[in-house]
Order: C-alpha cells, then structure tokens, then sequence
C-alpha cells in the first residue's frame, strides 16, 4: 500500500444482512483493529462519503435505498460488498426476498468474501477500494481537464 | 396546542448499524407517537424450510441473527430434537450451555458498548468492545469462527472442547471479570451516565406484562421472569436467578444487562466445573413428524420457535418469534412523551436487532 491522499470517509449501509458483518465492520473502528489509524472515519451522511460498504444481500425493500444512498454519494465513490451475502446473495440465494448480491442493483468494485467477513478482510477490501479511488479520482481530472482549458 | 410535525427516523442513521424506520409524531420537541414500519431486512428464511432439508436448514437459523447466531442455532435444533424424540447426550448439552453464555457476554458488552456511544462516553464504547474481543478470540480458538460458528447440529454439537480448552475459558472469564469490573462501576454508580439514564423512559410493572416484554427489557420493569429457569440443556443443573431491576427506565435496562454478563461469567464458570465425559452427538435416524413449541432465552428475551415436520425431511413450518418482535410495542409505549433528541437512546435500551425481527 502506497502513500493515501486523502482521508476516506465511509457510509456504512445495511442492505439485508444478518448483523454478523455489521458487528465486524463496526469491530474495524475498535480498539483491536483502529480503522482510523488509516484516517478512515465511519460517517452517516452519504454526501460526504467516498466508500459505500454493503453488507447484505439486497432486497425488495432496501434496492430504492442502495440505489438512493449511491445516488446521492459525489464523485468519485467506490462500492465495497462486504460478506458472501452481498458478492453473490450467500445462503439466502433461495430466499423469494433476495434479488442477489448488491451488483444485481449498483456497480461493485470491491468484494470481500466470508460469512461472517472477518475484521482483516474488510480492512483489506477497504484498503484496496483506497486504490481503486485514486485511479477513479485520476480519471476524473483528466475528464475535466479538457473542457477547462 | 402546539402544531403536530412528522419527523422521519431511519432507515439509513447514523446511530443504528440496522435499517428501521419511525414516523415520530411530535409537539414542539415531544413525542406523542411512533409509527415504527419493518420490513428492510426481510428476506424469507421461514420459507426456506421448504428448500433445504432440516439437518441443513441449521445453517439458515444460524444466520437469522449474526449476534445470537449460536442461540438460534440451539433452539431450532432443540426444537427438532424434541419434535423426533431424541435424547441428546449430556456433554452436548453442557457445551451449547457455555456457548450460549458466552453470545450472551459477546452480546451485552456489544450493546453497552453502543449505549455508551449512544450517551456519547467514546472511551467505554472503546472499552467495552475492546474486552468482547477476548470472547470472540475464545470463540475462535474453541470453533474457528469468531461470529457465526456452527457448531450445532440437530442430535448434538459438531465441536468437542477439550481440558485444555475448558481452562483457557476459565482463566478468559476469570480475567474479563476483573477488567470487567472499572466498566461495571462506570455504568452503575458513574454520576453522568446515572444523569443521562435515570428516569428516561419509563416502563411500569403493568404496562410491560401489559405489552409483552421480554427480557432484560421485561426484567427492568421488576418482573421476575427469565425464560432459563425452565431447565431446557444444562440450566436444570445450574444455580442461577433471574436478576431484576426495579425503576424500568433506561438505567434499569443497563444495569440488568450489566449484572447479567457477571451473572454468564459464574453460569460458564459452573458448567465448566460440572461438565460430564461422554459422546457429544447421537446419530439422527428418520425424519421429524409432529410440531413442537421451544422457548428459549436469548441475550434479547425470550425466543420461540414452531416446528411442524411431517414425517418428509423437508419441515412443514417453522416459525420463530424473537424477542426484539415482542419488545416493539413497549418500546412505542416508552417513546411516548420523550424528547426527540433520547429518541436513538431510547430505541437502543430495547437491544434491537431488526434482523431477527424480520427474518
């Protein structure tokens, strides 16, 4: 891992998982694994988020939501699927609720498996989603450079 | 009269790790309503029963919740076992008992842990949560997961632990008791925290029986009711009381909660002690027909699980009634006639975990 250039701020959003991810991603701000020792703060607000963190499978009820919380996020924004649940729908891929995993609904550019994702592994996924939003941060600037000039 | 206004909570929030959703209805900054709406985490596990066979099916009521992922477990196959008639042996028993305790430390660390946040105490959030890491590590080291770990299987358990183990739990206990103790007294006795908690959201002895609480919510109020003292695994064997609060507000919930993590630690403590040799699992033969009723308590209250089988190895119904369920009409009973800013407070002293409630 390279040098950060900004401190990312998190949204965290619960789309139908069983709360086994969601006690570990919140298990990542404690003292044991500091998440923040990345300068990574957990916020609420989708508009000053640049990492979405999904766990869960995505059902009817919630799509509006990811879809909404996505919406609302600025440029540019990465999606980390935390939990077999929300790669591919996991155990309850049969269930007549589940659509399938969160890239059935937004694009996914992180996928961290495990059930539940262990503390390592979503430290991981999200250190790799740091880098994805570098590259993604490049790419606007190039887009916008043109029209300034 | 002040002019009514409807505030939308959730589902997305800042202090609730789950989606739920309230239409508060208030004056001025007093509520006088809440419409609570569920329904974000449904995702159809009873119907499942009808895909996977009943010895699979374990997983699935595993991960009904990944908090009391291990209770859930236990009470879907307790509920299985009795429908088919078997007799687990005793060490299986015994081995569910010090598991299920120890969810039940895991879970009340968690949960005062997030009241703390909630109160906004940083440091005993940070606190809490840094001594429920040495149980997940027990879990780790006894099972190999730290949040879900199935261990149980319908005719006993799948993990053996052995001497070696058993002590490694004890002297884990024997140490968080005593790290335990600064954060007890905070919660208790510490001035700010009784300032924040006392008097808010006040449950009566009536109005609980009345709604149907369950739990440590149920306790608070001065009921005495612990759905262990039935007996089921290897309660019957060990000394334990319900512990009870009197006032039935916020503080009362925590104190409960508090008390009960010393109360888990002395119930592992004595299993240890009196856990017998044996097998840890009998062979299932056959497939379970007729229903049966299981209560067990949870870390939440009381949970029931249906089970309806019909002589195929696929179940005919399986229901299952959490606590958090039960524990939403007092919780909009409280509600009424607080202020909007202890409204999240306030949701959190019922431990919610929507995620068992919708299934």
């Amino acid at each position: 891992m390279g040098k950060i250039s900004k401190s990312p701020w998190l949204l965290h959003y619960d789309a139908s998982s069983c709360n086994g991810c969601d006690i570990e991603v919140l298990d990542c701000l404690t003292p044991k694994y500091d998440i923040e020792r990345f300068g990574i703060i957990n916020t609420g607000d989708p508009f000053q988020a640049d990492i979405l963190l999904i766990t869960g499978g995505v059902n009817s009820q919630t799509e509006a939501v990811v879809r909404q919380l996505y919406g609302q996020m600025p440029e540019p924004k990465v999606v980390v699927a935390v939990g077999i649940c929300a790669c591919t729908g996991g155990v309850f891929k049969e269930c007549y609720n589940i659509k399938g995993g969160v890239d059935t609904v937004i694009p996914v550019d992180v996928y961290v498996p495990g059930c539940a994702a262990r503390p390592e592994s979503i430290i991981d996924g999200v250190i790799r989603a740091l880098a994805i939003l570098d590259q993604k941060r490049e790419q606007l600037k190039k887009k916008k450079a043109p029209g300034r000039a | 009269m002040a002019k009514r206004s409807i505030v939308p909570f959730g589902p997305q929030h800042p202090v609730l790790p789950e989606p739920v959703h309230l239409d508060l209805v208030l004056e001025d900054e007093t509520v006088v309503g809440a419409i609570p709406s569920i329904g974000f985490i449904h995702r159809g596990l009873e119907k499942l029963v009808e895909k996977k066979d009943f010895k699979q099916y374990v997983y699935i009521a595993e991960r009904v919740c990944g908090i009391c992922s291990c209770g859930h477990g236990m009470g879907y196959c307790e509920s299985v076992e009795r429908v088919m008639g078997i007799e687990i042996p005793r060490r299986a028993e015994y081995l569910r008992t010090i598991w299920v305790e120890m969810s039940r430390v895991h879970s009340h660390l968690l949960w005062l842990g997030l009241l703390a946040d909630a109160m906004g105490f940083e440091s005993l959030f940070m606190e809490c949560w840094r001594l429920r890491e040495k149980i997940l590590d027990m879990f780790d080291r006894t099972t190999g997961g730290r949040i879900i770990f199935s261990v149980n299987c319908v005719g006993g358990v799948l993990k053996d632990m052995d001497g070696a183990m058993l002590r490694a739990i004890r002297e884990t206990v024997d140490q968080m008791e005593q790290e335990l103790e600064p954060i007890m007294t905070t919660f208790i006795k510490d001035y700010s925290v009784q300032l924040r908690l006392r008097g808010l959201g006040i449950l009566s002895r009536e109005q609980a029986i009345l709604q149907g609480a369950v739990g440590p919510m149920l306790r608070g109020s001065g009921v005495e009711y612990d759905t262990r003292m039935l007996g089921y695994a290897a309660y019957g064997d060990l000394d334990m009381e319900p512990i009870v609060g009197t006032d039935g507000d916020a503080y009362a919930r925590c104190e409960v909660r508090a008390r009960e993590i010393v109360q888990s630690f002395n119930l592992i403590r004595e299993a240890i002690d009196k856990i017998p040799q044996g097998p840890i699992s009998v062979p299932v033969k056959g497939n379970p027909q007729g229903e049966y009723f299981m209560r067990i308590e949870q870390p939440r209250g009381e949970a029931i699980y249906y089970t309806k089988g019909n002589g195929t190895k696929f179940l005919d119904r399986f229901r299952l009634r959490t606590p958090t369920t039960s524990n939403i009409p007092p919780m909009v009973e409280m509600l009424k006639g607080c202020q909007l800013g202890d409204v999240p407070l306030l949701i959190l002293t019922i431990d919610p975990c929507i995620s068992c409630t919708e299934r």
